[in-house]
């Protein structure tokens, strides 16, 4: 990955000036040396400089290409949306302990040479990444990718090491829905909790109220401590608070597969509409079929480096083969 | 300089900006603490007055004969101990596991996480105000009589109100690394109450070497203005008392906030 430090300011340059009318900019516009990844595929490679604009026909189903407000910029020539998201140099460092220590003695043996006994990891390393408003944008990685970690340092919830993370727009993380819930509060209580937790104000949260109840189908459950609930109905009821705001910046954990076949259709559906609004979407999934149904741009995560960016479809190509070359 | 200065400035603008918008969690936080309390008892929320007047009564029983010897009233002395005493360490306990409590929420969704301690402790706080309305009661009871004197005992109240979020902004910033922290506080706060006069005169023990204790100890000052300000005297009888516990609470207070703030972005990695 030596190469990337090398190119990276160049590419950002190119990457600024235009790169709508190339099919992907960035493969053209270098002979990009070629990545070794740990499976051996000797895939050209696509610099970590993601930039990302809304480019003509993609053949997504569910995607007329969204208007959105297009802010002017004197230098550029064509319009493109703002950028919503601007991930520099990221890199998050875990210290992992190697081993237990489980007698006192042990501990304090530990204790003075503290410093020997955790190794470093790094999850994420030198992640660039610029999305513009109005990007469905895939994350595509295997276990330990550091899928979860990018979303988490972007939702602001982790803090990188290194590099920054700049997020215009408020986010709603659906991520393992209804884990915020407190399972002594009943389902109403819990609208309210769970609400404010996300921010809303307690007048948005009382309007809302009957359309939060009427979307996740709970009728007089509503009224039940969440601890009786089955994981389905956590799910429904946490899906339908945290998208009862229009955010504008959505992240997606691998959530579509929540609750029945009949909310399942539900939920889809609303969260197309959403989408069509011009909503910035980020959504992780090992299935390179949903990133393809979902998005129109996608990202290849491997040991915490970006090794592939570009359109959805050849992205998840790309994926596929590498995940055929690994079995 | 600048640089530090704008740095400062964003600091606080974020702080604001967050405050603003969390500030419905924070009573949703303490709402929730005090609804589920006492959910599943049948006597509910009258636990909080109820439970203080059975412990005073079984400490008057006990203590009565041996160290409040020809006091009528007795029960209100230990009763103001009693009440402040179990703020204290009700509130420093709950805020202690507050922030571990609320770990899986910590790695989803963001929030200001000094959030999680001070309202477990402004909870508490509340709880404290309620049960107050036995000491009225007992007061009443004991024709202990009312003066203006009274409405000074806001001010040892407001301090251990501080005193009480600096120690759990402490706790709760260390139990995140260190989690024997829980079982090492229980131990020291039974040194706090024995050393806190609860059930007992100081006078009845007096030597140099007991006063020092005594005067080492922020909560037994708290105690002692409060009692005396219950009792038709002024707080300001002894301001050292006064001195004291303010600069000591205020002091914790700022060591508490530093603290917090600098190690709240490891919490997500540790709980």
């Amino acid at each position: 990955m030596r190469w990337k430090k090398e190119y990276k300011k160049e590419y950002k340059k190119e990457c600024m000036e235009d790169n709508n009318s190339m099919e992907n900019p960035v493969l053209n516009s270098k002979p990009v040396p070629s990545v070794e990844t740990s499976a051996g595929i000797a895939e050209t490679a696509v610099p970590a400089v993601l930039d990302i604009t809304e480019s003509s026909a993609v053949s997504v189903p569910l995607t007329p290409a969204a208007e959105v407000p297009v802010k002017k910029k004197k230098k550029k020539k064509k319009k493109l949306p703002p950028k919503v998201i601007v991930v520099e140099n990221l890199g998050v460092k875990f210290r992992i302990q190697e081993q237990k220590v489980d007698s006192l003695k042990e501990y304090f043996v530990r204790l003075v040479k503290r410093k020997l006994n955790y190794k470093e990891f790094w999850a994420l390393k030198e992640v660039n990444l610029s999305i513009r408003k109005g990007d469905r944008v895939g994350i595509l990685g295997l276990n330990g990718a550091g899928k979860s970690t990018l979303l988490k340092c972007i939702a602001g919830v982790l803090k990188p090491s290194e590099g920054s993370v700049t997020v215009k727009g408020n986010i709603v993380p659906l991520l393992e829905l209804g884990a915020g819930f407190d399972k002594d509060y009943t389902g109403a209580e819990n609208i309210f909790f769970y609400g404010s937790m996300l921010g809303y104000s307690k007048a948005f949260i009382k309007e809302r109220f009957n359309e939060i109840v009427e979307f996740s189908e709970l009728g007089s459950f509503i009224n039940v401590p969440v601890k009786n609930y089955s994981s389905g109905m956590k799910a429904r009821l946490g899906f339908s608070i945290a998208t009862i705001v229009e955010p504008e910046i959505l992240i997606l954990d691998e959530v579509l597969s929540v609750g029945d076949a009949k909310f399942r259709k539900k939920s889809s559906k609303k969260l197309t509409k959403m989408m069509k609004k011009g909503v910035t979407v980020l959504f992780v999934s090992h299935s390179s079929e949903q990133v393809l149904a979902n998005c129109n741009k996608a990202i290849i995560l491997e040991h915490g480096h970006i090794v592939a960016s570009g359109k959805a479809e050849k992205i998840c190509a790309q994926y596929e083969e590498m995940i055929g070359v690994k079995e | 300089m600048c640089k530090h200065a704008c740095g400062m400035i964003r600091i606080m603008k974020d702080f604001i900006y967050n405050l603003k918008k969390f500030r419905f969690l924070f009573w949703e936080l303490v709402k929730k603490d005090i609804k589920l309390k006492y959910r599943s008892s049948v006597l509910g929320v009258f636990w909080t007055l109820l439970e203080p007047l059975l412990t005073m009564i079984v400490l008057t029983l006990v203590f009565s004969n041996l160290l409040g010897k020809g006091d009528d009233n007795f029960p209100v002395y230990i009763l103001c101990g009693r009440l402040l005493y179990s703020f204290f360490s009700n509130g420093t306990k709950v805020a202690l596991k507050s922030v571990r409590k609320h770990g899986s929420m910590i790695g989803k969704v963001y929030v200001p996480k000094y959030m999680y301690p001070l309202s477990a402790v402004v909870s508490n706080y509340i709880m404290f105000v309620i049960s107050l309305v036995v000491l009225a009661g007992v007061m009443i009871f004991e024709r202990v009589p009312i003066t203006v004197y009274l409405l000074q005992a806001f001010i040892p109240m407001i301090i251990i109100l501080i005193m009480t979020m600096g120690v759990g902004l402490i706790l709760a910033t260390y139990d995140v690394f260190f989690r024997d922290l829980e079982y090492l506080w229980t131990v020291f706060l039974m040194l706090i109450m024995y050393t806190c006069a609860i059930f007992y005169k100081v006078d009845n023990l007096k030597t140099a070497a007991n006063e020092m204790i005594f005067k080492c100890n922020p909560l037994y000052s708290l105690i002692t203005m409060f009692r005396d300000a219950v009792f038709g005297r002024s707080i300001m009888s002894d301001p050292y008392h006064f001195w004291f516990s303010l600069c000591f609470s205020l002091g914790v207070f700022l060591i508490g906030i530093l603290v917090f703030w600098r190690k709240q972005d490891k919490f997500i990695l540790y709980v």
